[in-house]
């Protein structure tokens, strides 16, 4: 494998490129995030192809030789048609492609509509919504023949899918948004040739423990008595918000982010995905959960279980697509 | 790292069509519950043979994560078996078990997998009969639902379609 010359460190000035897919955006705001190095980045490359930032078409990128770009990071799921040809045209174009944020990586928070079924999602968009006027229920139609000719719009998938469900990838960037030192440190050991530009779906700007390692709350080795959440009740600082009852998906998440979000009194809510080598956040969730909880009988588990309003919007809120089942039948 | 293959593994049997038999996963701990199935054999009881056992040490040991795959890759219901609580020969193995299944349950209904292609039970080293009568209930629940065949499902969706690309310089 690194056997291609193409794997050394490129000496010209880098090429790099960003595209968004299934995503809201947050991921192109974090990486201008990292700041004054924003100005150390276009001293050591030159953006190619950045929708999100700079004026450059998809004819432009179909018109660079193979290859050309040496990074690509491409953020958002594939939920439609373009996205997956975009996808396989800047694999073509790209010596490394990079997801870059949950979306990408694991589904993320586009990935819950899983949870439906398209006639559903058209459903709410199109047709049974207070806030839409829609009388003669007008759905978008990939073809409409006009007078000038068949117009065409992307298709809509049946469910959303990773990068890597449609190109190969070769490094993956988590985080809803990726924490913009780590996003740093990633791309200055890719640029500086510390880490070959090729390889397969090697997770990057992150650890592999779990974020409770990180996390500075007190652990007091306390059973779930019951189900809290932050609109509802405050937590004690200092104190670990699971043992207090709050969701927190900490256990199986990967770390990286610092563990802000319980340091803030907010629960984590995943992020980054699941940690170490596990593939499914959500039953590893279960799993940690259901180990704490305060129950002796099958009837006391069954009354604490009632209490969690949405085990699956909250354990798989960031990685649906990345789940065993990834999607509703 | 290893993905989980979006494929069933090699396995003669028909995920669908006319020659369809529900393919159901037994999880059982060693001390109870695949004592109590042994129990069923060496009594010489009749029950379906759709059911592929596979023994862990303590129903504690069966990772809900273990549950989805089984339904991932191609089976059509799952079981779960433990000692009574009270009687896991870890002690509290199955506490966990009694909190983990049901609250699994609430994802697969999410998922749309309907409640009849799970179940889990206790069973005890005695209870061969229970064993058999349970397996024969869950597989006549699962025929009547038909065949599952998430692989396939998946693969209809476009999962992994892109795997038979290159990367660039490969
Ligand atoms: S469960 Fe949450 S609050 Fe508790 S230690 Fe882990 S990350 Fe911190
Ligand atoms: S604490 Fe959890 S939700 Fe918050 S940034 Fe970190 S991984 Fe994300
Ligand atoms: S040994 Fe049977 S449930 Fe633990």
């Amino acid at each position: 494998m690194s056997t291609n010359p193409n794997n050394a460190a490129p000496v010209a000035k880098l090429k790099i490129a960003k595209y968004w897919a299934a995503s809201c955006g947050g991921c192109d705001i974090s990486l201008l995030e990292i700041g004054p190095n924003l100005l150390e980045l276009i001293k050591i490359a030159d953006v190619v192809f950045w929708p999100c930032a700079a004026d450059f078409k998809y004819e432009d990128v179909r018109n660079y030789p193979d290859g050309y770009i040496d990074l690509c990071f491409y953020n958002g799921g594939i939920r439609n048609s373009e996205q997956e040809e975009v996808a396989r045209l800047l694999r073509r174009k790209s010596k490394s492609l990079i997801a870059y944020g949950q979306c990408a990586v694991d589904g993320g928070i586009p990935a819950l509509a899983n949870l439906k079924t398209v006639k559903g999602i058209f459903n709410a968009s199109y047709h049974d919504n207070p806030s839409i006027d829609n009388p003669a229920g007008v759905e978008p139609q990939p073809v409409t023949p006009s007078e000038y000719g068949d117009l065409e719009i992307p298709r809509f998938y049946p469910q959303v899918l990773r990068l890597k469900d449609v190109v190969p990838v070769d490094y993956e960037i988590p985080g809803c948004p990726p924490q913009s030192d780590r996003v740093w440190e990633a791309i200055l050991a890719l640029a500086g040739g510390q880490v070959p530009l090729q390889n397969r779906n090697v997770k990057v700007a992150c650890y592999d423990k779990a974020v409770c390692d990180e996390c500075k709350l007190e652990k007091r080795n306390v059973r779930i008595k019951e189900f809290k959440r932050v609109h509802t009740s405050i937590p004690e600082p200092g104190w670990c918000l699971l043992e207090q009852g709050y969701l927190c998906v900490g256990p199986a998440t990967r770390s990286g982010c610092g563990a802000l979000c319980p340091a803030a009194g907010m629960p984590c809510e995943g992020c980054y995905g699941p940690a170490g080598d596990v593939v499914d956040q959500g039953t590893a969730m279960v799993s940690a959960i259901a180990s704490m909880l305060d129950a002796r009988t099958e009837e006391q588990a069954q009354e604490l279980i009632d209490q969690i309003a949405d085990p699956t919007g909250t354990f798989y809120r960031f990685t649906l697509a990345s789940s065993h089942l990834k999607a509703r039948k | 790292m290893s993905e989980p293959a979006n494929t069933a593994p090699t396995d003669p049997r028909p995920a669908a069509g006319p020659d369809w038999q529900p393919r159901i996963i037994g999880f059982l701990c060693y001390w109870c519950s695949y004592t109590g199935a042994d129990m069923a054999g060496t009594a010489r009881m009749k029950y379906p043979p759709n059911v592929d056992i596979i023994r862990v040490m303590c129903s504690g040991r069966i990772d809900p994560e273990l549950v989805t795959t089984a339904f991932a890759r191609g089976a059509d219901g799952v079981l779960v078996c433990g000692c009574h609580i009270g009687d896991c020969h870890y002690i509290t193995g199955n506490h966990k078990t009694m909190a983990r299944m049901p609250l699994l349950k609430r994802i697969l209904l999410d998922m749309g997998i309907e409640p009849e292609r799970f179940r889990h039970e206790w069973v005890s080293a005695a209870e061969g009969e229970k064993f058999s009568k349970l397996v024969a209930e869950l597989t006549e629940q699962v025929r009547r639902l038909g065949p599952l065949d998430w692989p396939g499902l998946m693969r209809a969706r476009g999962v992994g379609h892109g795997m038979d690309l290159k990367a660039w310089g490969e």
